[in-house]
């Protein structure tokens, strides 16, 4: 009766789950989707915690209201410029915690044989992998350690090395019966360990955002692989379900660059002399003037612009200029000027980073758009705005074959009549590559912090309109 | 002021200086518009259209001696036709005079103190666009030549397959990618021909395109952007080149329709005796160039020609064929000039407007054309940042390349999933020592992975439908999600004594309970912050 109870109640959480990703699927139903979600896992907890056999409720309940109030604690406190920070931190928790799981489970000692201490073997080797790299990965996003790739000598030979050595303690460890199986578990996490974080310390800056959502994925094939071993269906559709989603991101975030997988997994890109040589000879060729502007003509040409089209960056969430952007765009929809956004899939260090930094600043979301949304209508524009973005703009990814990001696609900002990059030094973007787009006749770039910069086209609009 | 529209007495024009559409918005400019009656018939306009819009129809006298006449062709001085007498001193007459191949014209127009604006003297500068007459007509002109070669071809345009077989497509060749030639296009691609388009200017490439038509050059590094966006003549090597292009061409096409104008200069021989002969017969050449010499060696301008079963068709009178559209833009760039000129209120010819300047020919007894000439890059004429290297790399950047790398890795992923498969039988089978009776674990491992394919699939499908403005908010909830292996841990701490087992699952209660709230409220909070 106990299981029926409870197999019901977990078929309920997993449908819940489902709804509530599908929920995501439009702005109007994401919040009912959230709900979903809290609701499936309430009622997940609650039946696990109510089944028969349980009673150690202080024990439990205090872990319970602990978590509970640390992880409110950090969701209320997050800015949302911080958000793939606190991403990779909540992937390397369930990482963690599922290699504690692993353990627990191994020292009590539910069930014997080979096919369960395999399952376990693999729960602890993804965990550890998801934790390390996890941490890794929030370090580089909060700027603790360098967003250089770390690239040690013959890095593939050791990786391999690694598994290699995983799988054998694999092998020595379902060879044990009893806890004396330890040794070589513990001595397989620290290998996973290693591993998790060598892996995505080789992984440059700019790939960032590919990384956070491969580590989503992990976080969820962990969530399977405890699933298995715990024999638990719920946990096992649940960890399936965040597999696939983080996959699918990661996909999506390497077609938006124009690279494979595997590319970014052991590439080492973005490093400005790393793999193959990336870019310096081909950067030399971009020759000519850029030419400067100033905030007085930039105002000047907004406010006789038709057509606008705002390409943020990360720079943008860098210098915090999200609410300076919204200001403006209200100005200019007050005049008529039709302004619109266009994001490129991989701007930020986070899926969908752009269009959470804008929504928080209270930009409608109907006029933040895809690239390939607008990319068409860049000729028939009359002023681009680039704000701390350079790579998405870069036109040598469609001309230049010589260049390491030829063939990603690209925003099109070249083909409007203005074009103002807003920047702070004549720098490369993170991928070290050099962008003609400085020199084009149409382009004026505006140097200085992006947020100075936005006040005082602000301020000078409020002036003309006269509010 | 009142504004008078005759009836155009050019034979065979079926064209008249405005519809009533058109018409009413010189009314709502202010001019008493008066039309001369019959002057719509050939356009399907009757004389009651233009007097429900507060038209008066009157004589051809009445017409002629307005103070704007508005005509399509010039005013006729012969014999039978002594229009030009009828026109006041100091009236405004605003029509197509082609004043370079009409010396005569200019002269008389001159004689007689008319202030004269000629509709196809009009700037190409992109504020005279709404006033570019010739474009409207050469739109015209590229549909209908698509349409007359339908009519003399003999077979279809797409291909078909019937049960009596397979019909394959047209192939159709424009030549010269202007606007006459881009509509042509446009209306070939609609009928299903396969189309191809040469030009000498690489800026129409993405033109030509994005209205499905197939872009054909030369490997030679010349430019043919002339100026004010028309083409120039190009070096005889570049010619050779073309010349050997066509004659491929030649043998395929079934339609060709060329288009190729020069300013100032009799139009370029392209299509030559000797490709004509080498089209299948039955074939349709449309030479849209005719009236200046046309394009084609055997063009007969104004008429069709046969020779060797291939039809060449040299009428000069597209837009009059099509004269109800015809008329109907015509009026509406007349409406847009008569707006440039102040309206009837405000009625001043301003030399000063570079519209204005660029249209007039003659005005107090003076000829003003041609005007002062003014540098005029082509719009298109930016640089390129580096020379196109060969056709491959913009295939690279197609919209369908990323699709036809999905493809393919679905494709792979399939074959994986299929190894993965049969890994798995074989392991069970042969490998895991229960010989042939799979075991009680091995039996619930293989439910557990039934769940999990599915939950795969089901993932898959569900979240390839979020939207990508939704990505941050997806990977927060999924990280809430994920830390549902707080039921592991729940099972794990339930302990009479607290042994280590139960301590570590207590641990990881902590751990994902902060995953749970922390990625659940996160994810609140940022679609709060969603708004339209």
């Amino acid at each position: 009766m106990e299981t029926a109870l409870i197999t019901i109640a977990y078929l309920t959480s997993a449908v819940l789950f489902i709804l509530s990703l599908r929920g995501l699927s439009s702005q109007e139903t994401a919040r009912s989707g959230n709900t979903y979600g809290m609701l499936g896992m309430a009622i997940a907890i609650f039946a696990t915690v109510t089944a028969g056999g349980i009673d150690r409720y202080a024990f439990i309940g205090v872990a319970l209201v602990v978590g509970a109030l640390i992880g409110r604690n950090m969701a209320a406190k997050v800015a949302m410029t911080a958000m793939p920070e606190l991403v990779a931190l909540l992937h390397s928790f369930v990482g963690l915690a599922a290699v504690l799981v692993g353990y627990a489970t191994y020292l009590a000692k539910t069930k014997t044989g080979s096919v369960f201490e395999t399952e376990i073997f693999v729960d602890v080797f993804i965990g550890g992998i998801t934790f390390t790299g996890s941490v890794v990965a929030y370090l580089k996003l909060k700027g603790s350690l360098s967003g250089r790739p770390l690239l040690l000598p013959g890095r593939h030979a050791l990786n391999l090395v690694a598994a290699l050595a995983a799988v054998g303690m694999g092998y020595w460890f379902t060879t044990f019966d009893g806890a004396e199986g330890l040794v070589p578990l513990a001595l397989m996490t620290v290998i996973s360990f290693a591993l998790g974080a060598h892996l995505v310390a080789a992984i440059g800056g700019a790939d960032m955002p590919v990384v956070v959502s491969m580590l989503n994925s992990y976080s969820g094939w962990t969530a399977s692989a405890a699933g298995f071993m715990l024999g638990n269906d719920l946990l096992i559709i649940t960890g399936a379900l965040v597999g696939s989603s983080g996959a699918i991101l990661s996909i999506i975030m390497c077609r938006a660059m124009n690279r494979s997988i595997v590319n970014v997994i052991f590439g080492g890109f973005g490093t400005g002399g790393g793999a193959p040589a990336p870019a310096v000879g081909s950067a030399a060729a971009v020759t000519g003037d850029i030419q400067e502007t100033d905030v007085a003509e930039v105002v000047e040409r907004l406010a006789g612009a038709k057509n606008v089209i705002v390409v943020p960056g990360y720079g943008m969430a860098v210098a915090r200029a999200q609410h300076k952007v919204q200001e403006m765009t209200e100005l200019l929809r007050g005049q008529g000027v039709n302004i619109r956004f266009g994001i490129h899939p991989v701007a930020g260090r986070l899926p969908g980073h752009m269009n959470v930094l804008l929504a928080e600043a209270n930009v409608p979301y109907d006029i933040v758009l895809e690239m390939d949304e607008l990319n068409d209508d860049f000729p028939s524009t009359d002023v681009v705005l680039v704000i701390g973005a350079n790579d998405i703009v870069n036109p040598s990814a469609m001309t230049d074959e010589s260049s390491p990001i030829y063939g990603m696609p690209v925003l099109e900002v070249w083909k409007s009549e203005f074009v103002v990059m807003m920047k702070r030094s004549r720098g490369t973007g993170y991928a070290g590559v050099d962008n003609p787009l400085f020199v084009e006749p149409c382009t004026r770039m505006l140097f200085g912090d992006a947020g100075d910069s936005m006040d005082g086209i602000v301020g000078a609009l409020r002036e003309r309109t006269g509010s | 002021m009142n504004l008078g529209i005759p009836k155009e007495s050019h034979p065979g024009e079926r064209r008249v200086a405005a519809s009533p559409a058109a018409a009413s918005r010189f009314v709502e400019l202010g001019f008493d518009v008066s039309v001369e009656a019959g002057a719509g018939d050939g356009a399907s306009y009757p004389d009651s259209a233009y007097e429900a819009i507060g038209a008066k129809i009157g004589s051809k006298e009445d017409a002629f001696s307005a103070d704007v006449v508005l005509k399509v062709r010039a005013p006729r001085d012969e014999d039978d036709a002594r229009e030009l007498d009828l026109i006041r001193e100091d009236a405004t007459l605003i029509s197509y005079v082609f004043p370079a191949q009409n010396e005569a014209l200019v002269a008389s127009l001159q004689a007689r103190k008319i202030t004269t604006l000629a509709m196809d003297c009009v700037p190409r500068i992109t504020r005279a666009q709404k006033v570019d007459s010739l474009s409207s007509m050469a739109n015209i002109a590229g549909y209908r030549a698509v349409i007359e070669a339908a009519n003399e071809f003999g077979s279809f345009f797409t291909g078909q397959f019937t049960a009596a077989g397979k019909v394959p497509p047209a192939k159709v060749l424009v030549i010269g990618a202007g606007v006459a030639g881009l509509s042509a296009i446009g209306a070939a691609r609609g009928l299903g021909a396969i189309v191809r388009a040469f030009d000498t200017r690489e800026s129409v490439r993405d033109q030509i395109k994005s209205l499905g038509g197939e872009f054909l050059t030369v490997e030679i590094e010349e430019s043919g952007e002339g100026g004010g966006g028309y083409a120039k003549t190009m070096s005889k090597e570049f010619i050779d080149a073309e010349m050997a292009l066509f004659r491929e061409q030649a043998k395929e096409v079934d339609i060709v329709i060329t288009t190729a104008l020069i300013p100032g200069k009799p139009a370029p021989k392209l299509w030559l005796k000797d490709m004509v002969e080498t089209m299948k017969p039955g074939s349709v050449v449309v030479d849209l160039a005719a009236e200046q010499g046309g394009n084609c060696d055997l063009t007969e301008p104004g008429a069709r020609a046969v020779h060797d079963g291939v039809v060449i068709l040299g009428y000069t009178d597209m837009p009059s064929r099509m004269s109800t559209v015809a008329s109907d833009l015509y009026g509406t760039n007349l409406g847009h000039l008569l707006d440039e000129l102040g309206g009837a209120g405000e009625f001043n010819v301003d030399l000063d407007n570079d519209i204005i300047r660029g249209a007039i020919i003659t005005q107090g007894g003076e000829v003003l054309w041609p005007p002062p000439a003014a540098p005029e890059p082509s719009p298109a004429a930016k640089p390129k940042p580096a020379p196109e290297p060969a056709p491959k790399p913009a295939a690279a950047v197609t919209p369908e390349a990323p699709a036809a790398a999905s493809e393919g890795g679905s494709f792979s992923g399939k074959v994986l999933v299929g190894l993965a498969l049969t890994a798995l039988w074989l392991w069970l089978r042969f490998g895991s020592g229960a010989s042939n009776s799979v075991g009680e674990t091995e039996s619930e491992f293989l439910q557990h992975l039934t769940v999990f394919v599915l939950a795969c699939f089901v993932g898959w499908q569900v979240v390839w439908s979020v939207t990508a403005a939704l990505h941050t908010p997806l990977m927060s909830v999924t990280n809430a999600i994920s830390g549902i292996i707080v039921v592991g841990g729940l099972v794990l701490a339930n302990s009479e004594v607290p042994t280590a087992a139960a301590i570590i699952g207590a641990i990881a209660i902590l751990f994902a309970t902060i995953n749970i709230v922390g990625g659940f409220m996160v994810t609140r909070r940022m679609l709060r912050m969603f708004n339209k």
